[in-house]
């Protein structure tokens, strides 16, 4: 080929690349990012929907909110929430992918049931858990009566209402930290376990330690940060099973943005609550890529 | 040979017990749905039930409110949605992956960015961007913001990756086309990463029940997820018999889906997995 068409093949394949990236260059500017922005500044103003005009209000919205006893509340429950839903959900996933590793027979039955939560809308299942934890005709009522004790409504209750939601949350993502999990364990060749077999590993327990869970290391962390920003954008059970009741001890930051941007109207200060849930979202990436990523390359 | 089989039989024993504990609130849900109501609140628990009520509840479901049209909506959006995600989605990654332009870095660069953003953040601009066009309460309000799928560029990209540019190279002395390449070489590959995308895109609308609630009030346009909780305050009451029979047949689709797809899906995701 001689430089001339080369040279063409390039404005060529470049105008092919441009035509190729312009839908989603432009959909991804009107609907991620120019709206990202938008909330960023939006946060700064008074606005509510419907005003006519706003005004500048600099950090005001943002002293209100550390002020407002209700978002602190909110924020507390938040990070509890992904403390007990992330350990759970992974030590489930991994101990179900390890078992499920172990067996030849059912493999894909026992694989099949366990990902069933994923796939099912947490609304559906949300009414479903609620008539199961029904305080007098649901499962867990015949069972307190079953073990003699007065029986709870593990819901709508202060003290338990967060934690039942944590299980139902650790329900639906374990069977997804699992396909994750089995996937990466196919990656780890056979003859690093007959290697630490040489070396005097023996039983099982040695084994995951010398090979396994190092060499899920990259995995473990994938599912850690993809656990935890999804933990934290929980929100269809807030809504159908406690409205964050009782006195909002099971109130999450996404159901207070959805309260105060699209129950009230208040869409300055709902954007600043926004802004607040971006920056844990970036906290936690960062906290990946700078820290951990080091630590865990075994490559 | 005796020690084998006791671990063996051990290890089915938990994960028996265990998968049991995790599909029993589907098992609940499909029994409660075969019950009268008289046997669902009696103070006795009893597995099975003893009358069937199952054609009254499931047809109580159908009729007591539009559950057949929640469940069109939902159909017709999440294809609309997957088709146009993929329309886009397929070439852009493409060209990140194999082509060589000007700012291909940039956008990549913004393709991640977009990764990290959830629909919380957008939600409220986005919002007000439809209310301003006077398209609330449309199909369009329910399919708009989910046009750009960055997860589905993001995963076809990483599989165009694994195509090596020799062969893109020969393909080119060949003569063949830039956009023959994309649609007879690159797009085979990309199956499997198309199908776990569309997995997960269905799901996800499908499921979706937060920006329907905020986009949507006319109960016409309800989705299914929407159309129970309707079902829920207007219909049924505290009459669980129908309303599981509703939950089932919003849950069964998906498992179903997904119980036919299952290898494909795995292999797709894993890639995604491997590559953190």
């Amino acid at each position: 080929m001689d430089t001339n068409s080369l040279s063409s093949r390039k404005l060529s394949q470049s105008l092919l690349a441009y035509g190729f990236i312009t839908p989603s260059l432009f959909l991804m500017l009107a609907i991620i990012i120019v709206p990202t922005i938008v909330i960023i500044v939006l946060s700064f103003t008074d606005w509510s929907f419907g005003d006519p005009s706003f005004s500048f209000i600099g950090f005001e919205n943002y002293i209100t909110l550390f002020e407002d006893e209700v978002f602190l509340k909110s924020l507390t429950n938040t990070i509890f929430f992904m403390i007990v839903v992330l350990p759970l959900s992974i030590i489930l996933g991994l101990g179900m992918a390890l078992l499920i590793n172990s067996v030849t027979r059912g493999a894909k039955i026992y694989r099949a049931m366990f990902f069933m939560p994923v796939m099912a809308s947490q609304v559906a299942m949300g009414i479903v858990w609620e008539f199961m934890l029904h305080p007098t005709v649901g499962l867990s009522a015949h069972i307190f009566t079953l073990f003699g004790y007065e029986s709870i409504n593990l819901l709508q209750n202060e003290s338990t209402g967060l934690l039942t939601i944590a299980f139902l949350t650790v329900w639906q993502f374990a069977g997804f930290n699992m396909i994750l999990f089995v996937s990466g364990l196919t990656t780890i060749p056979s003859d690093l376990y007959d290697a630490a077999k040489l070396d005097g590993a023996k039983g099982v327990i040695q084994k995951f330690y010398l090979v396994t869970w190092p060499m899920l290391g990259p995995v473990t962390l994938f599912i850690a940060v993809y656990t935890l920003v999804r933990s934290f954008q929980v929100f269809d059970y807030i809504h159908v099973l406690t409205k964050g009741g009782p006195n909002h001890s099971t109130e999450l930051l996404s159901y207070t943005l959805y309260v105060e941007g699209f129950e009230y109207f208040r869409a300055g200060y709902a954007s600043a609550i926004a802004v607040v849930f971006l920056l844990l979202t970036l906290a936690i990436t960062f906290l990946k890529t700078y820290y951990f990523e080091k630590k865990v390359h075994y490559k | 040979m005796i020690k084998i089989d006791l671990k063996t039989a051990l290890r089915h024993l938990v994960l028996g017990i265990t998968s049991f504990l995790f599909a029993l609130p589907f098992i609940w849900m499909v029994i409660t749905s075969f019950k009268p109501a008289n046997e669902i609140f009696s103070d006795e628990l009893s597995i099975f039930p003893q009358n069937w009520a199952i054609v009254q509840n499931y047809t109580d479901a159908f009729t007591k409110v539009d559950l057949l049209g929640f469940l069109y909506n939902g159909f017709v959006i999440v294809m609309i949605i997957f088709f146009i995600q993929m329309l886009f989605s397929i070439p852009a990654a493409y060209a990140i992956a194999k082509l060589r332009f000007k700012g291909s870095k940039i956008f990549f660069a913004m393709v991640i960015f977009s990764l990290l953003i959830p629909q919380f953040v957008f939600a409220i601009p986005v919002y007000f961007e439809l209310h301003l066009l006077d398209l609330l309460d449309t199909y369009f309000s329910l399919i708009y913001p989910w046009t750009i799928s960055v997860f589905s560029i993001f995963l076809i990209r990483q599989f165009f990756m694994t195509v090596p540019d020799d062969l893109l190279h020969a393909a080119r002395i060949d003569g063949m086309s830039e956009f023959t390449i994309a649609w007879k070489i690159m797009l085979p590959i990309a199956i499997p990463a198309i199908i776990a995308c569309g997995i997960v895109s269905v799901v996800t609308h499908w499921n979706d029940y937060f920006w329907p609630l905020i986009a949507i009030s006319n109960d016409t346009l309800f989705t299914p997820p929407l159309g129970v909780t309707y079902f829920k305050d207007e219909a049924a009451g505290t009459d669980y018999g129908p309303l599981m029979a509703a939950a089932t047949i919003i849950v069964t689709p998906l498992v179903i889906a997904f119980l036919l797809a299952q290898e494909k899906f795995i292999k797709g995701l894993s890639s995604q997995a491997g590559m953190k």
